[in-house]
């Protein structure tokens, strides 16, 4: 027996839509068998994974607090992703763009005087940094045709240990015991609040930006025209004029750019120092986010909310039901097993048919 | 440094090479079919941690290491259902296979957190072992070492040497011409992938069966990730995998014996070293073919699918 | 504006039923949180916590309840305190120096609240702070090392270079100097806290190199099993790892927080709780050692009488004279070295051939 697949040629936006919906409901069903084997609730852990982190506010801001720098960088991403370039290396580029831009933090600790630069200088570093990293595997790959699947990858434990050494040696706080960690920013070099409670900052406002963005860039502009063009149709393209070399600078560009971004406002949005750890692995989870939703901006979004709302869920299973933190992960791995699943069935119609494998 | 000293050394580094050379090798595999597969530390960790599990149980080591390989092959099969049936993307399947792979050891794992085993054996060989200045290096490892050594001239004789061998590197070069030719595309990549899982599992109950034999959460600590790593570094050519493995070993248990000699080096510049000189080995093999393009299978990460 | 306006009165409203829930909370059983930076079952840092954690269940079973979170990123911390402070928790116990600004925060919104941050240094009305002389037991250590190294070498992996991993090199250097003025220290960091593979290659180098006894300042067991196998002896670190190494193990630095946490309960429970800085050693029961083994009765002897002179302060691992590596003096001949030194401690005593990393 074969199995086939053929595209779907009319592809039902229904289909489409539900997909994902039927993969979470499986999902959520072997959850729930688990979870009774464990011998707790599956109704009273569906409650907590999906529901409580939804009904207070404060929880709410604390789910788009843990989405934001996850959209942003799957934002990005997603412009990588649709015209076949494939940088997994974000999570490398959010880590230098949180090193560089914090250094700046750093640097002017403790300053006097009119400080409103300082921000907005963090924040233009942290990007700049997160290209300058990104395009390093690009030019590898348009100079000497290096597989940038991999220089990218290999590039975020490069960052990381660079940024460990930094927060261990010489930004670390002198007045600080030697403990691996630099000052606390002043806050000049904090992104504001945007509620009371001391929680959502202006970080969430970025990253909406760059959907709405990132958005109006791939529907209406000559440069998203050409990155859906080469993704679709790589020959198309080149007749058309569109030149290779470029678009895989300018999308390596934009991913860098939105994974620095992403990191220097978490760094100066949550955490207020330089750590020898700045990421619980966004980077690499925001490539899950951006399959998941399906490389369009309000796609990814979505995504990003619910990847954000089972990790918090988690914790409150862990707090209120016990659940060990291993079930959260299994669990999370499960559904985007199940999800990036389901969207194949959506797009190919699978047929079995008797014969011999191809 | 005396002889013995010199051995002991050259022992550590094949134990330290050894996990990292049977996931890379199974690694290999799958990307010369053409499948990228980013899951080899979830594959690795649950390997580890089903391997003890089912060797306490049992009390056999071997069962262990069937049930650690047994685990990575489940685990690979999930994987090759989402990405050489279902044609979904390779890269973010092979990231959703890691966080699995973690999650699910962490719990196959729990009962079994502060258990100890015997290590498994080593060769004896009177006469043989005993061999100063090389009879442990050569005839006093125990089994992994021999199987991941047998691997290496396993897979180098199956790639270069065998039909199928040859339609597999083919595959993973151009899938489109070969399956217009008849090959079958995603039943190899499939059985390709499966073989990958199996030999990330064992390198992971290599770690909790031999290297170190207990389970702890995490205990792979990334060598999955370096394994992927060797790949490249290593071309996709089999020997050149098992050198870079000792290469790659090497450097760390070398460090560690500069410092206790007393010749410190900075931690974090030499834990970077194999990624950077994976990149550099990268780059220096495309100036080496500059009008070839690169030696990657050509067909790597990329989706196939039949289409009529 | 108006929209904004409403969120932050829903905020306040939020935080105010918080409030009130916390209270109400306190009519019943006493909710004790513990946010813990590994796995609990990493059998060292982390597990040795939760059985503190367990200790107190085991010791109030009726007026406490405990809930705990583990392997919480330090850099994505807030908010995992915040959800325990939240659910009700009226004590919490963050056990990671990497906790402490989070910690500092969230203490602030949550003034009822009682925190206890292990390890740090900054304290405010309802944060504690902990953490125990871990030094003292590894001054014993280093006797035992001095009186039964036969080839007079020692081996010590460390984690990184902060002071508590350098008093404590400094005070198993003393001891094992206090028995034998010529013993060798070997030191290899590893740059991790927990890599069970890493760990044992070190312990291989340094049994390679000439150690014949082995010392850790890392979690896993690796080291002990490594000095079992080639019939050498180690110390265990944080808990006692006498069954992975029953023919190497003399004795274990095993943190014993049981005392000290159900303390804490029961003065919130009393009402008495004060925000406070405690650094217990051997007298509090803080640092306990493993029972001696594998070594003769008169060493045992000598360790036991050791650890009677450290409690009741007539043996300090740091009294003077004490030498720098360069020869200068560190303390005075007839003083001991205060708290602060010891706290911020960035240099090696003499006799230790080595330069400290950064």
């Amino acid at each position: 027996m074969r199995i086939d697949l053929s595209p779907r040629t009319n592809r039902s936006p229904l289909m489409d839509g539900l997909a994902p919906i039927l993969a979470f409901v499986v999902a959520v069903a072997i959850g729930g068998i688990v979870v009774a084997a464990m011998g707790r609730s599956p109704a009273a852990a569906f409650v907590t994974y999906f529901v409580t982190p939804l009904s207070e506010v404060w929880s709410l801001q604390e789910v788009a607090l843990k989405a934001a720098p996850l959209a942003l960088i799957a934002i990005g991403l997603a412009f990588c992703f649709r015209a076949n370039v494939w940088n997994i290396g974000a999570e490398g580029q959010f880590v230098v763009g949180g090193l560089f831009g914090g250094w700046i933090a750093v640097a002017t600790h403790g300053a006097e005087g009119n400080t409103l630069w300082v921000l907005p200088l963090m924040l233009a570093v942290g990007t700049l940094a997160g290209i300058a990293y990104a395009l390093i595997p690009a030019l590898l790959k348009v100079w000497l045709g290096v597989s940038e699947i991999l220089t990218s990858l290999m590039l975020v434990y490069v960052a990381e240990l660079l940024l460990d050494y930094m927060a261990r040696g010489p930004l670390r706080d002198p007045a600080g015991y030697n403990f691996p960690q630099s000052v606390t920013f002043d806050d000049a070099a904090r992104l504001p609040y945007l509620m009371e409670g001391d929680t959502l900052h202006a970080g969430v406002l970025i990253a909406l930006a760059a959907v709405i963005v990132a958005a109006i860039v791939l529907a209406r502009t000559l440069f998203g025209f050409e990155v859906r063009v080469v993704g679709a149709s790589p020959r198309a393209a080149r007749f058309a004029g569109f030149s290779d070399v470029r678009l895989t600078l300018a999308v390596f560009a934009v991913s860098g750019g939105a994974a620095g971004l992403a990191g220097i406002a978490e760094v100066a949005g949550k955490i207020g120092q330089l750590q020898p750890s700045i990421s619980p692995g966004y980077g690499f989870t925001a490539i899950i986010v951006a399959f998941l939703g399906r490389l369009s901006p309000v796609g990814i979004l979505v995504a990003a909310l619910v990847i954000a709302l089972t990790t918090i869920g988690g914790e409150g299973a862990q707090i209120d039901l016990k659940l060990p933190l291993d079930l959260t992960r299994a669990f999370q791995g499960l559904l985007l097993a199940l999800v990036l699943g389901a969207d194949a069935l959506s797009r190919y119609r699978v047929r079995f048919v008797p014969g011999t494998a191809t | 440094m005396t002889l013995d000293v010199l051995q002991m050394v050259l022992v550590t580094i094949v134990a330290a090479a050894t996990p990292l050379m049977i996931a890379a090798l199974g690694e290999l595999v799958v990307e010369r079919s053409g499948v990228l597969n980013l899951g080899v530390e979830g594959m690795m960790v649950l390997g580890a941690a089903t391997g003890f599990a089912v060797a306490v149980e049992t009390g056999s080591t071997l069962a262990g290491a069937v049930a650690g390989a047994g685990a990575g092959l489940a685990l690979s099969a999930l994987f090759g259902i989402l990405t050489v049936v279902l044609a979904a993307n390779q890269i973010a399947s092979g990231l959703a296979m890691t966080i699995l792979g973690l999650g699910l050891s962490g719990l196959v794992g729990a009962s079994y957190v502060g258990m100890k085993r015997e290590s498994a054996p080593h060769l004896a060989i009177p006469g043989l072992t005993d061999l100063p200045g090389i009879g442990r290096l050569f005839f006093g490892q125990d089994a992994f070492v021999y199987a991941g050594f047998a691997l290496v001239a396993g897979i180098a004789w199956f790639l270069w040497r065998t039909r199928a061998g040859l339609a597999l590197r083919a595959i993973g070069d151009d899938h489109t011409s070969t399956h217009a030719l008849g090959l079958k595309v995603r039943k190899v990549r499939f059985l390709a992938v499966l073989f990958g899982g199996a030999c990330a599992g064992l390198a992971g109950a290599y770690l909790s069966l031999a290297y170190t034999p207990f389970w702890a959460p995490a205990m792979t600590a990334g060598r999955g990730w370096i394994a992927l790593a060797l790949v490249v570094f290593a071309s996709w050519r089999p020997l050149r995998v098992m050198a870079g493995a000792m290469l790659f070993g090497g450097a760390t248990v070398l460090q560690l014996h500069a410092q206790a000699a007393g010749l410190g080096l900075p931690g974090q510049a030499l834990s970077a070293l194999p990624y950077l000189a994976t990149i550099l080995a990268l780059v220096l093999l495309s100036l080496g073919r500059r009008q070839g393009g690169s030696v990657a299978p050509a067909s790597l990460g990329r989706v196939f699918t039949p289409f009529r | 504006m108006g929209m904004i306006k409403g969120v932050a009165v829903a905020v306040a409203l939020a935080l105010g039923l918080g409030a009130a829930q916390a209270q109400e909370k306190l009519a019943g059983k006493l909710k004790v949180g513990f946010i813990y930076v590994g796995p609990v079952a990493d059998f060292g840092y982390s597990f040795q916590h939760d059985q503190s954690r367990k200790a107190l269940l085991a010791a109030m079973p009726d007026k406490v309840e405990t809930s705990f979170l583990e392997n919480v990123p330090e850099a994505d911390s807030e908010r995992s305190i915040e959800s325990l402070a939240r659910s009700g928790h009226q004590l919490i116990f963050t056990t990671s120096f990497g906790f402490m600004e989070p910690t500092l925060k969230v203490a602030k919104k949550f003034p009822k609240v009682k925190f206890e941050h292990a390890t740090g240094y900054k304290r405010s009305a309802n944060v504690s702070t902990y953490s125990a002389r871990f030094y003292e037991g590894r001054y014993i250590c280093g006797e035992i090392a001095g009186r039964l190294s036969k080839t007079g070498t020692v081996g010590y992996i460390a984690s990184f270079p902060i002071p508590e991993v350098v008093s404590g090199i400094n005070a198993f250097m003393l001891g094992a100097q206090s028995v034998n003025p010529n013993i060798k220290l070997k030191i290899v960091w590893v740059n991790t806290w927990f890599d069970p593979g890493k760990e044992a290659e070190a312990a291989k180098a340094l049994l390679a190199q000439g150690a014949d006894i082995l010392s850790q300042h890392t979690d896993s067991a690796a080291p002990l099993q490594e000095a079992e196998k080639q019939g050498k002896f180690a110390f265990g670190q944080s808990s006692d790892q006498m069954r992975f190494a029953p023919k190497a193990q003399l004795t274990s630095i095993v943190d014993d927080w049981d005392g000290y946490v159900i303390g804490e309960a029961k003065a919130v429970l009393d009402g008495t709780w004060k925000s406070h800085d405690t650094w217990g050693g051997i007298k509090e029961g803080m640092v306990v050692l493993a029972p001696f083994a594998n070594m003769p009765d008169d060493v045992k002897a000598k360790a036991e009488a050791s650890k009677k002179a450290i409690a009741d302060g007539t043996l300090h691992p740091f009294k003077g004279p004490v030498l720098k590596q360069d020869g200068s003096v560190a303390v005075k001949e007839g003083e001991t070295a205060p708290d602060p030194m010891i706290l911020g401690m960035n240099w090696y005593v003499k006799g230790i051939d080595d330069k400290l990393p950064n």
